[in-house]
């Protein structure tokens, strides 16, 4: 597991999405309203939209292409929809460090 | 291991069928469709939509690609099946395919009956049958202006519809004395040709075609009395005949098509036929409602779901030609033993007839006014009897005018469930009742998404309603509204009086106080809440980018990779050659892949990177045009009496200055302005949202136009002398329409919506007038370039970069990462 810092609580607006980039990975990551921050793939699995541009509404995510529904704890296309995108485990730790765990063999992507 | 279910055809029955077994069975089968034409399956209903310019290709698509994709079917495009071997069960293709299937469904459907006239094979002779067929006569009418239409059928009139709308003049020659004589009687007839000559269609009846003339393309067409007539295009439209040439050679027993039997089973085992291709006790069909009953059928059966087969249909008949009402179903004809009842009111240009035998209906034809054809169709389908009060059917109990005997209501209760409510999509009246008492819909809108019924044409919506009050109870329905989205059950007009009532300035306090059922919204009501709160509140609400759709809050257009594009501001199209010039410099230093005008007189810089948009707008120092905002987009203008010989006015100077008047303004959707310096209207000012025409010594104001999806011709708002009143009359305009209208909702739908006189009558006074361009004057005063803000502000600013790591926190991995 690779643990990345990504960077501080407070470069993140509230129900907006952030582009994170390393190497060939790009990441669109969310604050949601109850202070936890999101990651998942920032690809959406119908018409690969950037998911960092949708609107955030409670633990969802709306394409910004074609509105589809993702839910941020899962990655789950909601219906009447259907697919997926990758999650990832995000920490804030005491001091509002955002820290994103990568697993095995995504770092191997940074050159 | 999943069956091989191979289908010949990609049309309406065919691909209506697969829908139907995909909903009973999803898992059975690994399906392929073989289809001979390069699109998915579309609407051929609609083609004369299409012609007619109502709808555009992409319009009539059924099913696009991504439904084949998500329904794992493998859809061979551009092939045809070209051999079939029953024994070792393979289909083979032109292109050399052999597929293997357990199932093999013929969905081939027609093909069109061409008349083996001496000259038809040469150029400018053609069917209407498919979208090349359409794109043939769009071309044509490009050059060419003499058109015949041969058939005089549904077909051929609306062929001829179409060439007329294309500017074609159009000659319809029958064979026959009356047109659609399959589908009319008489009387109906004549009102029906009457009716199209009124519209510029010239028809030759009782002539019979002898030769088509011409060297290489069509020149005319004689006829075999010997009289000519001169044509550059000739459509043939006398029928058409079952495709059952493949199915014949592989076997299977054809009469005039493939026969079936009422499990729409053909002479060999595990090979079916559905649609226009299949002949089922001694009939074809060529209408869509019969395909659909039998693709339900031949669905069920090869789900492994009981069915009672498929035992027949009523035909019915509705002409979609524009502005003429025609409806026929089942026998209308005078025979021995019938009685017809008759209305005919030639002032008003209505016929009715209904025909019954031993006091059942069983026929009817109804032109000008079909309002009661899906009441009709239905009792004709239902059997029951009128013996002694035949005229209450279309009198009333009183035996002259009045209210009719027989409600809706009544309709449904007698309507059996596998009866077909709505033709188009093939939805049953037990759907919509499952649909209603079983998946909890509730309203017109929710059964339309939950089974497609009333999508297609509409023509049954009454009958849907019908279906929903009688199963709901009426009270049940009438308490259930339409909320601006699933959130909430409130309308737009609850919502925005709570907000000024309550006096509620941001989205949360809206969904909280309004008990919104999602705690934080969709992506439907945030923005509409945030647009409607800063119309009531300029000055309190406290604008929400969490809240506003992508291009808004990155004040530039997403495109589908991903990048942006930007468009500065040009006032009224008028530009400097140091403006160009600094343009210039930013594309190249940006490397921006395409520079474009837009249709409104801008420049469109196109492929731009996030993270380059804010050096971008610093580097282009100009004001943001605003070309992503539901806002005031662009003031179209022509040159006007500035170097114009015509020009009246100063159209660049009132263009300019409405636009420098009206910038950044929130608005319900965008908004488009023009103005033209006379009235030969160079700056297309009677298709904007709001146009000024001038004329000498004056302005004409022009609104609710659309050259969009729709296209809307603007109606006359006023005519006003100077240019202060352009600007008082267009402030008014602009905030009534903030005011009143839905989020999303133009100003061509709001102004219909609402009625134009609605408008008209809002800015009629002065004071009024005054009131309104109070509002927005003070919504002006508070609006900022965003452009300027977002380079200004270090925090907006740095939105638009990625993030990147700054650290790892496990050191071994990071020693890992620098030691690659």
């Amino acid at each position: 597991m690779n643990e990345v810092i990504v960077g501080h609580i407070s470069e993140f607006p509230e129900r907006s999405g952030r582009v994170f980039r390393m190497g060939t990975l790009e990441l669109a990551m969310f604050k949601l309203s109850d202070g936890t921050v999101k990651a998942i793939d920032n690809l959406c699995p119908h018409k690969q939209g950037k998911l960092s541009e949708g609107i955030v509404c409670d633990h969802h995510v709306f394409c910004p292409l074609h509105d589809r529904k993702i839910n941020l704890h899962d990655g789950l296309v909601q219906a009447p929809d259907d697919g997926c995108v990758e999650t990832y485990r995000v920490e804030v730790d005491g001091g509002g460090i955002v820290i994103l765990f990568l697993k095995d063999g995504l770092g191997t992507k940074v050159s | 291991m999943k069956k091989k279910l191979v289908m010949i055809g990609n049309g309406m029955a065919g691909v209506s069928f697969v829908e139907q077994l995909l909903k009973l069975n999803p898992n059975r089968y690994e399906i392929v469709i073989i289809g001979s034409e390069p699109h998915p399956n579309y609407n051929r209903i609609m083609l004369s939509s299409v012609l007619a310019g109502d709808a555009s290709m992409k319009d009539i698509i059924l099913n696009d690609w991504n439904w084949y994709r998500d329904n794992g079917i493998q859809l061979l495009t551009g092939q045809e099946a070209v051999s079939v071997d029953a024994e070792e069960r393979t289909v083979t293709t032109n292109a050399g395919v052999t597929l293997a299937y357990d199932e093999l469904v013929f969905a081939t459907g027609s093909v069109p009956f061409m008349l083996p006239l001496p000259g038809a094979d040469k150029e400018g002779v053609i069917a209407f049958r498919d979208i090349k067929d359409c794109e043939t006569m769009m071309e044509t009418s490009k050059n060419y202006r003499k058109a015949i239409v041969i058939g005089g059928g549904l077909l051929g009139l609306e062929a001829a519809r179409g060439l007329i709308n294309l500017n074609m003049e159009v000659a319809v020659v029958h064979i026959n004395k009356n047109l659609m004589n399959l589908q009319l009687d008489e009387t109906a007839s004549r009102m029906l040709k009457a009716e199209l000559e009124s519209q510029g269609m010239r028809f030759l009846m009782e002539h019979k075609s002898a030769r088509i003339t011409g060297k290489e393309r069509v020149t005319g067409l004689t006829f075999e009395d010997g009289t000519h007539e001169a044509a550059d295009l000739i459509v043939m439209a006398v029928g058409i005949r079952p495709n059952a040439r493949l199915a014949k050679e592989s076997g299977l027993e054809v009469n005039r098509g493939i026969v079936v039997d009422d499990h729409l089973q053909a002479s060999i085992p595990n090979i079916h036929a559905v649609g226009e291709c299949a002949e089922h006790r001694g009939l074809t069909y060529g209408l869509v409602a019969p395909l659909y009953e039998q693709g339900a059928v031949l669905a069920k059966k090869l789900a492994g779901v009981d069915s009672g087969g498929y035992h027949g249909t009523v035909l019915s008949t509705k002409l979609k030609v524009s502005g003429v009402n025609v409806f026929s179903a089942g026998r209308y004809t005078d025979e021995p033993g019938t009685k017809a009842l008759r209305v005919q009111d030639d002032l008003d240009g209505v016929y009715k007839k209904v025909v019954f035998e031993n006091g059942k209906i069983i026929g009817t034809v109804l032109f000008g006014d079909t309002s009661d054809s899906s009441r009709l169709f239905s009792l004709i389908r239902s059997g029951q009897d009128f013996t002694g009060k035949e005229k209450e059917v279309l009198f009333g109990p009183s035996g002259g005018g009045g209210s009719k005997t027989l409600s809706m209501e009544d309709l449904v209760t007698a309507m059996s469930g596998d009866e077909i409510v709505c033709g188009c999509n093939g939805v049953t009246k037990d759907t919509l009742v499952e649909a209603i008492t079983e998946k909890g819909c509730v309203s017109l809108g929710e059964l339309k998404a939950c089974t497609k019924a009333s999508a297609g044409c509409g023509g049954c919506k009454p009958l849907v309603e019908a279906i929903l009050t009688t199963t709901l109870g009426a009270d049940q329905v009438t308490k259930v509204k339409e909320g601006i989205c699933g959130c909430t059950t409130m309308s737009r007009d609850e919502v925005v009086n709570a907000i000024q009532q309550m006096r509620l300035t941001t989205t949360k306090e809206v969904m909280h106080v309004l008990e919104w059922h999602n705690p934080e919204g969709c992506s439907k009501c945030r923005p509409a809440l945030n647009y409607y709160l800063g119309m009531a509140f300029p000055e309190e609400h406290g604008d929400e980018p969490e809240s506003r759709f992508v291009n808004e809050r990155n004040h530039a257009n997403i495109q589908k990779d991903g990048t942006f594009s930007v468009v500065p501001r040009i006032y009224g199209g008028v530009t400097t050659p140091e403006d160009l010039k600094r343009i210039a410099i930013v594309a190249e230093k940006y490397q921006v892949p395409l520079v474009k005008f837009t249709g409104g007189q801008r420049i469109d810089l196109l492929g731009v990177k996030k993270e380059d948009l804010p050096g971008m707008w610093k580097d282009l120092d100009m004001p943001s045009g605003y070309a992503y905002g539901k806002s005031l987009r662009t003031v179209k203008t022509c040159v006007g009496n500035t170097f114009c010989r015509f020009g009246t006015q100063d159209a660049i100077k009132m263009g300019i200055d409405l636009e420098k008047k009206f910038e950044r303004l929130d608005t319900p959707h965008k908004v488009k302005l023009a103005v033209s310096g006379c009235p030969r209207n160079c700056a297309e000012a009677t298709i904007k949202d709001l146009g000024v025409v001038a004329i000498d010594g004056g302005w004409e104001l022009y609104m609710a136009g659309n050259g969009g999806t729709r296209v809307r011709a603007a109606d006359l708002l006023v005519k006003v002398k100077t240019e202060e009143e352009v600007l008082e009359w267009t402030g008014a305009y602009l905030q009534y329409y903030r005011e009143t209208a839905n989020y999303l909702e133009r100003t061509s739908e709001w102004a219909v919506r609402v009625g134009l006189d609605t408008v008209k009558k809002a800015l009629e006074k002065k004071e009024d007038r005054d009131a309104l361009n109070a509002r927005i004057d003070k919504t002006l005063d508070l609006m900022q370039d965003p452009w300027k803000q977002i380079i200004e502000n270090d925090d907006l600013r740095v939105a638009f970069d990625a993030l990147t790591a700054k650290g790892a926190v496990n050191p071994e991995a990071a020693a890992a990462n620098e030691s690659k």
